[in-house]
């Protein structure tokens, strides 16, 4: 589904990601984890496009991203949700609005929304709250919209950035259940954290990276001590 | 049909939560946009009074010699009206073209019974279809046995286009430069509209927006700047230059004896041209506004 092969992106002098080769398989769950500026948003920023490599090769789906020209990006976006830890609602949209989006972005018609929209909604757990605007929800809530609007469009992959950075544990517990149940329905995901105790619990694949390197790519555990388990800054560079 | 309501409805939105820079910038705009119908007004009467005096002055007087008869004359006049581009001609005799010169002189007409003689020729005054045509019959005519001279008022036109030429050259050149400098207004104030919505135009490109997506409804909004510029400064020249046209049309009139464009006339399509160019800034400046934002 998603291949690096010897890629590498440098910012100028640094080194964002250097020779990395990965493959991550249709249907798998993956947690990327490794100390902060370690390359971990760089990687996803390379597969959404939002930054081109300089060498190496990208295959997500059917596209070649590496090769993608500007006006394709749009297209390959459709095909990857994706969830920040700061969730990303518009605030003067409610609920149905920030997820109907998604949908208007490809032209659907408003029948099709009307109808998809709560579906999902439901999916999540957040049927209820529809007419709701985002300040007026819960943290975990927020989430689960958020997550609603990404796997609206039945995305192959659906990319989470530190999806729980924000929400107490119990509230983080909820959304990685959440996430288990769109990953069996066969949607890749992809999710960086910080989170020792969530990638200790859930025994997926684990794919660390340092300084700019894979330094670990197996099944089990987080790997790092609490100690190192450094709060990455939300990015914000939009 | 509901992408364009939705672009508007965001339009009118942005604007809204933007007032001061949206009127600042239609300010700005109708100032340029006045500044560019003086000069329009300006070209469009000198135009108009170029065609005037062409007209008046599509005549070539040919001036046949002394020694020349009534049969001689005849013959002349039929070898001019079957040259190419003559519309129609008409004999003159030295003593109708006195009377003409005494009504000329008015008050002073006078002095010209002091003359023994007539010293003026008999002429015969050629029509022609346009100036080109002019040139053509003014060299012809000269080649004809028993014309003594010919004469037309070529350097005058000459002039005249000339000046019009120039005019319109200079009006081009600060309208070039205006409308650059409305693009910028423009771009300026929507890139303010396109900070205050910069998460959310992330968040749209994010879930797999278009550019032309994102863009449509700061395009419309740069439109809708644009036209409501445009119809504001049409409206404000409509109104002075129909004022002017009130107080000094006659007395224009008495003096160049050519009228003014009439002020009907010139609003119907200055709206149309204020429009065009007004709706071409807006839409250019909201492009040029997201350029940055649009790259990834």
């Amino acid at each position: 589904m998603i291949t690096f092969t010897n890629v590498t992106k440098m910012y100028g002098e640094n080194v964002g990601l250097e020779n990395a080769s990965v493959n991550i398989e249709n249907g798998d769950f993956v947690f990327l984890v490794g100390p902060s500026g370690a390359g971990k948003s760089t990687f996803i920023k390379l597969i959404l496009k939002e930054l081109d490599a300089d060498a190496g090769k990208i295959q997500v789906g059917e596209y070649d991203v590496t090769n993608l020209s500007n006006r394709q990006i749009p297209q390959l976006r459709r095909k990857i949700g994706i969830v920040f830890q700061d969730f990303r609602l518009l605030p003067k949209k409610t609920v149905f609005e920030n997820v109907a989006f998604a949908m208007e972005i490809m032209h659907k018609s408003r029948r099709q929304i009307r109808k998809r929209v709560p579906q999902v909604l439901t999916l999540v757990g957040i049927g209820d709250k529809a007419k709701r605007y985002p300040q007026e929800l819960s943290a975990g809530e927020q989430q689960r919209v958020a997550i609603a609007r990404a796997i609206i469009n039945n995305p192959k992959v659906l990319i989470a950035d530190e999806p729980t950075g924000n929400l107490d544990p119990d509230t983080a517990t909820g959304i990685m259940q959440l996430l288990d149940e769109i990953n069996e329905t066969g949607t890749t995901i992809v999710m960086v954290t910080h989170a020792k105790d969530i990638v200790d619990r859930m025994n997926k694949r684990v794919i660390a990276i340092e300084s700019g390197h894979i330094v670990r790519d197996d099944y089990g555990q987080y790997g790092y001590d609490e100690d190192d388990d450094y709060r990455e800054e939300v990015f914000t560079d939009d | 049909m509901i992408r364009l309501f939705y672009n508007i409805k965001q339009a009118i939105l942005q604007i809204g939560r933007n007032k001061g820079m949206a009127l600042a910038s239609i300010f700005a705009i109708t100032a340029m946009m006045l500044i560019l119908g003086m000069f329009f007004v300006i070209v469009v009467n000198v135009n108009l009074f170029t065609e005037m005096v062409k007209q008046d002055y599509d005549t070539v007087e040919v001036y046949l010699m002394d020694s020349t008869d009534t049969k001689q004359a005849q013959t002349i006049m039929d070898t001019l009206e079957n040259i190419n581009g003559v519309n129609k001609v008409q004999y003159r005799t030295k003593d109708q073209a006195l009377e003409i010169l005494k009504e000329r002189w008015g008050e002073s007409g006078y002095l010209l019974d002091s003359l023994g003689d007539n010293p003026l020729p008999n002429s015969v005054l050629v029509k022609v279809d346009n100036l080109s045509a002019a040139n053509r019959v003014n060299s012809a005519a000269g080649k004809i046995a028993g014309v003594e001279s010919t004469k037309y008022y070529k350097e005058t036109v000459d002039k005249l286009t000339r000046v019009t030429n120039f005019m319109a050259i200079a009006a081009m050149v600060i309208m070039l430069f205006l409308i650059i400098v409305s693009i910028v207004v423009v771009a300026n104030t929507i890139r303010l509209t396109v900070f205050a919505r910069a998460r959310e135009i992330s968040i749209m490109k994010y879930v797999g927006a278009t550019n032309w997506f994102v863009r449509g409804p700061f395009l419309v909004e740069g439109i809708i700047i644009g036209a409501v510029s445009s119809l504001i400064a049409a409206g404000v020249t409509y109104l002075f230059y129909g004022r002017i046209v009130d107080a000094i049309g006659v007395k224009v009139m008495t003096i160049l004896s050519s009228p003014l464009v009439p002020a009907g006339y010139l609003a119907s399509n200055l709206v149309i041209i204020f429009l065009a160019l007004g709706v071409g800034i807006g839409s250019t400046g909201s492009i040029i506004s997201m350029r940055k934002f649009l790259d990834k």
